[in-house]
């Protein structure tokens, strides 16, 4: 069984291969999607850190979930250097960056305590996979390609790996520095993070993402994850261990 | 159709953005269209998503746009003045675009609103260590789910179109 639903500003798609999927199971995934809006919304004015934002709640009395996710920023902040930061130019606290891989992660395990082996969890272009494909095979993720959305550049092949992609358009236009004579600054359209489960794969691609031309040899410092970045020029550099996972 | 319209559309808007961005700096001057190396023309959906602004490209910057929105030319498609879009959910944060059109044209997209998630680098130039290389190609293998960064661009889309909604002629 496989439903998409339009939640949270994107796709989030739900297939399950194991024959026992039933409708309300389906639904109480997407409850879960909907309490984490609800919850982590910075532009719901009912959410949970809309009121922190506002000053009208102070962490220590928030909800678990949030103390969670606030201290789970914090660390990935000291573990990307200072590149994933929740607080916003304008002194907010916008932890979604985080709370969206943390969400898909945290669904694919509510499948996995019902006893389901085989399905994946797509929000929005980030993958938490699990078991194998309805062709009892490994499930094949495309990259999408950022310069034609209707294409895929690439194919990985992943069990229970999560797939991020961090991306933008409007670097897919060539910059060029008149001091630095005839060549284009080199630039990031699209950086993809494969690593032990999306929750990390995420938090790594964003933070990754943020570092420019630099964010592959940061994945590629990372143990357990592997990468795949483009360019403005259509050129992609991968991490020394990405193409075992292009083999079926 | 409508998505070449505003893919042209952005990368004018944004060679005049930097254009105009710049007239008080100093470093970038000449733009260029990306030719992508796969075979299809289409430049991606053109789209302008949050990563970028957020990437200290200078969110805002160089508007110096008339708002209030006095309208004042009918010369091309759009009405002059400054419209903001709606503000959409990027999920990342709140996305939202605000659009200049002066003689009929648009001259200068803006986002007051744009994703957090991470301060950027300055733009390096820095050559990476010996990681393979390709260029990317198009591959025609069936996928299950595909991964990528879409939800940004449609935040961006949807903001953008609201703003283009209110200047039409």
């Amino acid at each position: 069984m496989k439903q998409t639903r339009l939640m949270m500003g994107m796709p989030i798609t739900i297939e399950i291969v194991d024959p026992q999927a039933t409708a309300a199971v389906f639904d109480e995934v997407y409850d879960y999607f909907a309490h984490i809006d609800e919850t982590f919304s910075t532009y719901k004015s009912t959410s949970e850190i809309t009121a922190i934002n506002d000053g009208t709640l102070v962490l220590a009395d928030a909800s678990a979930e949030m103390q969670v996710v606030f201290a789970m920023c914090e660390e990935t902040k000291k573990e990307t250097n200072g590149y994933f930061d929740i607080k916003t130019p304008n002194g907010k606290f916008d932890p979604s960056g985080l709370v969206k891989g943390w969400a898909i992660w945290n669904a694919a395990k509510l499948l996995e305590k019902k006893g389901l082996k085989n399905f994946y969890v797509d929000a929005g272009g980030d993958i938490q996979p699990h078991g194998h494909n309805a062709d009892g095979k490994k499930w094949a993720v495309g990259i999408k390609n950022p310069f034609n959305a209707i294409e895929n550049i690439k194919v990985m092949y992943v069990n229970t790996e999560g797939v991020a992609t961090s991306g933008t358009y409007i670097r897919g236009l060539h910059i060029y520095n008149p001091r630095g004579g005839n060549a284009p600054v080199s630039d990031i359209v699209s950086l993809t993070v494969i690593g032990p489960n999306i929750h990390d794969a995420d938090r790594f691609a964003t933070a990754a993402f943020a570092m420019g031309v630099d964010g592959i040899n940061f994945i590629e410092r990372l143990r357990g994850y592997e990468g795949y970045i483009i360019d403005t020029k259509g050129v992609a550099t991968m991490t020394t261990g990405f193409e075992k996972y292009t083999i079926a | 159709m409508k998505k070449y319209i505003i893919a042209g559309v952005l990368v004018v808007a944004f060679v005049a953005y930097l254009v105009f961005a710049n007239k008080g700096s100093t470093p970038v001057a000449v733009v260029s269209t990306t030719t992508p190396t796969t075979t299809d023309p289409a430049p991606a959906t053109g789209t302008v998503s949050g990563g970028t602004t957020s990437g200290g490209t200078g969110t805002g910057s160089g508007s110096g746009s008339t708002s209030g929105g006095t309208t004042t030319g009918t010369i091309g498609q759009y009405k002059d003045g400054t419209y903001t879009g709606s503000v959409a959910d990027a999920f990342y944060g709140k996305l939202q675009a605000v659009v200049t059109i002066k003689g009929g044209l648009i001259t200068n997209v803006t986002f007051p609103q744009a994703p957090s998630g991470g301060n950027s680098s300055e733009v390096s130039a820095f050559a990476l260590p010996a990681l393979k290389q390709e260029a990317i190609a198009a591959q025609s293998a069936n996928v299950n789910t595909v991964s990528g960064a879409t939800q940004d661009s449609q935040a961006f889309n949807e903001s953008l179109a609201v703003a283009l909604a209110q200047a039409k002629n």
